[in-house]
């Protein structure tokens, strides 16, 4: 018998229309757990660098974490990981909400899509029976209204519905796949299922998911519930308030909003008000709020609220969570009602609420500039919201001007020209960032933004402070109880660490502390889209529930794979590398790994290139960036190594660099 | 053998368990259907599916539904109507509030053999503090109170029976509840003098 898992993917062909049950391999899970290491897995098998983001032949793919569907508190993630169009790498985005345990109960760890359906299709699993229904009546619904009319027409409210809105449908390179409160945004990944003519994917399942180890798993269970109890009772004091408790950022329970609005950039990433959250903004912004909200919601099996219904005259009622609350509002230079208003908007476009503010301030700072024209622009608007919603309505039409737009500020860029790449400024690998422009270096930061190959921060920080605390003894008493910290050595670095002096930025953490601090804050991120936990009760909030030394006891419970810390460090090493691997196959290089030029304005050339240099080391990857030889052989990935030599991408015994690379190919 | 007709006026106390609901704090997190779920598979938690369980929460997002019900009892058959309930502008239909295993919807059926789930406040030796899914409401929708009530038994059932036979004799008429009973004693006597006499 198989635990947590369900031992079968579903294989769907939409091209010939053909849908297969297919027995996975015990074996695979133990080496590379499941979610996101699993997806790593069947991407680099089975997708060669060749294979563009709109081929038939990429696949799309939708995977249940190893312990969705188990009773662990909040572990409810779906990832989905294609080829991105924005990026030419792999996306690996995920969402929270009810999708995934679904699928589970349904009978399936995974679903696959390869090939392109001719007209619009949905699939409709329901347990055994799986079918590929019409969706043409479905085209140009937005994503919300979709899965309210696939719902209605199965007669299944409890179906759990992933889907595309118009900006999916057009191929929008910075699409969204929705799912009621939660949404799968970064990298385009809607848009490769727009390209497939899928317009949504309706799951009910009915069955069991079984323990290996039922009254310790429980207990496990239990545990973390008693300590979700008394950690959100006792709040971290001295940090912003998003950060004090659990959760993912609690953005719609929080009406504080000192930190994002004077910490952040408005605007393309441009403007820094540092005396904007006055009295009155709060007290507008927090009615605004309140009338807004119906009630705090939650994912599948968890007690954080990090959602909201948001219900406001003459809009559709929709649902929130997270920075989406300020990214259309900071980037229109708005206020909290135009923000929540677009969003509904474009929600149901179904687009990443991250890259699509910025591209639209991007564009109205080109107009601003006599870059873009009325020539190319007939009929923008003169008042300021209203050019927002305009540009959103044309990006996920395609329509003049959007059909540039819609495939983010890079490309857009580079087809408009006249200077225009100068604004496209907060990029990374080609796709937007967090408005964030500050002064000095922080080496951390700099390790994650340039490595992450989530390529966006949140995704890869957490756990460690962002900041010192100011006194020894603010230090001293937040390290008394921080058993998370894989290593007692860490309680050491943060205590150590002073807001000014010799213990500071750029030069402390020292390059070895920062490598081992990126190192496992990124591990914990990798370990939670393997199980599919949701980030907000383990890698991103400080001293949460879920850490390196429960985890390996609820896989053992839970999946029946024996596990300790040294084999879940490796198996999450094995296949982290391994999503590298696909991308270095895809041409990425040392030269991509950089944050935005001007993300801060005190830089340190040579610390940054040692920083990078020993990260690269630990991380058993060579000067360029590509895994060596011998680590790929100590996790067992000898047919990646073997790969790499084939392509000349690592040659024989020595490994002279390969810089070539075909990143910068144009977009199509 | 039980001796039957015989007042006993001694009180008894028995025990009400209750589980009190607060819509307004549900989160729609759904972690009471999962902890009953693995509470009454068996071995206990050895397996997780919403499908079995005995608590459901009834929700409509969009409509700011809400509601968690409890498994009750069967019936073979459906209500011939409903009552549709607003309550603060919203909307709700009657089976929302209603936990019974009914034939006009899926929920409190087991999935597989389609028999009727009822909720048992997770009896089990040793007790449970708290029924599982109040114990996994973090959100405190879910609360749980005992209370202990003084029962005089009989004197319950004699009123039981009094609203029964009223409702007898206001259909049939006092006079032919009268001969009915009367005819009923007489044949019992007759069956019990036979029993004596064939011992």
């Amino acid at each position: 018998m198989r635990y947590a898992e369900t031992g079968f993917n579903l294989e769907v062909d939409l091209t010939r229309g053909s849908i297969d049950r297919v027995a996975t391999d015990p074996r695979e899970t133990e080496l590379y757990l499941g979610g996101l290491g699993t997806n790593a897995k069947i991407l680099w098998d089975r997708i060669p660098p060749e294979v563009e983001a709109f081929s038939p032949d990429n696949l799309l793919i939708f995977a249940a974490g190893l312990l969705c569907g188990t009773p662990a508190t909040g572990c409810n993630r779906t990832i989905v990981s294609t080829i991105s169009p924005q990026t030419k790498l792999m996306a690996f985005s995920m969402m929270g909400g009810f999708w995934a345990p679904e699928l589970k109960y349904a009978g399936y760890d995974k679903v696959i899509f390869r090939g392109k359906s001719p007209k619009l299709v949905y699939l409709w699993i329901n347990n055994d029976k799986v079918e590929i229904r019409d969706a043409s009546h479905l085209q140009g619904k937005g994503a919300i209204e979709t899965e309210e009319l696939i719902q209605k027409e199965l007669n299944e409210p409890k179906a759990q519905v992933a889907s595309i809105g118009l900006a999916g449908e057009n191929r929008v390179y910075f699409a969204s796949i929705e799912q009621g409160r939660s949404s799968a945004s970064r990298g385009g990944i809607g848009a490769v299922m727009g390209d497939k003519g899928l317009k949504a994917i309706a799951v009910r399942g009915t069955g069991d998911i079984n323990i290996a180890q039922p009254d310790k798993f429980l207990e496990l269970c239990n545990e973390v519930l008693a300590y979700i109890k008394a950690r959100e009772g006792n709040p971290i004091p001295g940090v912003m308030p998003i950060l004090a408790g659990l959760g993912s950022p609690q953005e719609m329970k929080i009406h504080d909003e000192k930190w994002h609005t004077e910490s952040f950039m408005w605007g393309n990433s441009r403007h820094r008000r540092r005396d904007f959250w006055t009295e009155e903004v709060e007290k507008a912004w927090t009615e605004t709020m309140d009338k807004a909200q119906t009630r705090l919601i939650s994912c599948y099996n968890c007690p954080m609220k990090c959602a909201a219904t948001i219900s406001m005259p003459g809009v559709k009622t929709y649902m929130m969570k997270c920075f989406s609350k300020l990214t259309y509002t900071m980037a229109a230079m708005s206020d909290l009602e135009f923000g929540l208003k677009i969003a509904q908007r474009a929600t149901e476009y179904g687009v990443d609420a991250f890259s699509t503010p910025q591209v639209m301030a991007f564009a109205v700072e080109l107009y601003e500039n006599g870059i873009l024209t009325d020539d190319n622009m007939p009929g923008f608007p003169t008042d300021n919201e209203e050019r927002f919603f305009w540009l959103l309505d044309r990006i996920v039409r395609r329509e003049g001007i959007g059909n540039v737009l819609a495939n983010g500020t890079y490309w857009a860029a580079k087809e408009i020209g006249k200077g225009a790449e100068e604004y496209a400024h907060n990029n990374i690998k080609k796709i937007e960032q967090m408005p964030l422009k500050l002064s000095m270096l922080n080496p951390i930061y700099f390790l994650m933004y340039s490595t992450g190959e989530k390529i966006n921060i949140t995704q890869i920080e957490g756990q460690f402070p962002q900041m010192p605390f100011p006194t020894r003894e603010e230090r001293e008493e937040f390290v008394k109880d921080w058993f998370q910290v894989p290593d007692e050595k860490f309680k050491q670095y943060f205590l150590d660490w002073e807001l000014r002096g010799e213990n500071s930025f750029p030069y402390y953490p020292t390059v070895e502390m920062c490598c081992d601090i990126v190192d496992w804050q990124e591990r914990m991120h990798y370990i939670d889209d393997a199980l599919g936990m949701c980030a907000g009760l383990s890698s991103f909030p400080l001293k949460p529930p879920y850490h390196i030394h429960n985890y390996p006891d609820f896989i053992s419970s839970g999946a029946g794979i024996e596990m300790d810390e040294v084999k879940l460090t490796q198996a999450a090493k094995r296949y982290r590398t391994l999503v590298r691997a696909v991308n270095i196959r895809r041409g990425m290089r040392r030269k991509d790994e950089k944050p935005p030029e001007n993300h801060w304005k005190k830089r340190f050339p040579e610390l940054e290139k040692k920083l990078l240099d020993e990260y690269y080391k630990m991380k058993g990857w060579n000067e360029e960036g590509i895994p060596t030889k011998e680590s790929l052989n100590d996790l067992g990935l000898d047919y990646v190594g073997e790969d790499f030599i084939q392509r000349g991408i690592l040659k024989g015994s020595e490994e002279t660099p390969s810089k070539e690379a075909s990143t910068e190919t144009e977009a199509k | 053998m039980q001796e039957g007709g015989i007042a006993v006026s001694e009180k008894k106390k028995k025990t009400v368990k209750i589980i009190k609901v607060d819509l307004d704090k549900c989160n729609g997190c759904r972690a009471c259907e999962v902890a009953c779920s693995a509470f009454h598979a068996l071995p206990k938690y050895s397996s997780n599916n919403p499908a079995r369980s005995r608590i459901r929460v009834i929700q409509d997002p969009l409509r700011d539904v809400y509601v968690p019900i409890r498994a009750g009892d069967y019936t073979p058959a459906e209500c011939t109507g409903r009552h549709t309930y607003t309550i603060n502008e919203k909307e709700y239909d009657e089976c929302s509030f209603c936990g019974v295993s009914c034939p006009s919807r899926e929920i409190f059926k087991e999935p597989d053999s389609g028999l009727p789930l009822k909720c048992d406040m997770c009896e089990s030796d040793p007790p449970l503090e708290e029924p599982m899914c109040v114990q996994w409401c973090l959100a405190d929708a879910l609360t749980y109170e005992e209370r202990e009530e003084e029962a005089e038994e009989e004197e319950e059932k004699r009123e039981e029976m009094e609203i029964g036979l009223e409702a007898l004799a206001n259909k049939y008429g006092f006079q032919k509840i009268m001969d009915t009973i009367a005819r009923m004693s007489i044949s019992k006597m007759g069956l019990e003098q036979k029993a004596k006499a064939e011992d």
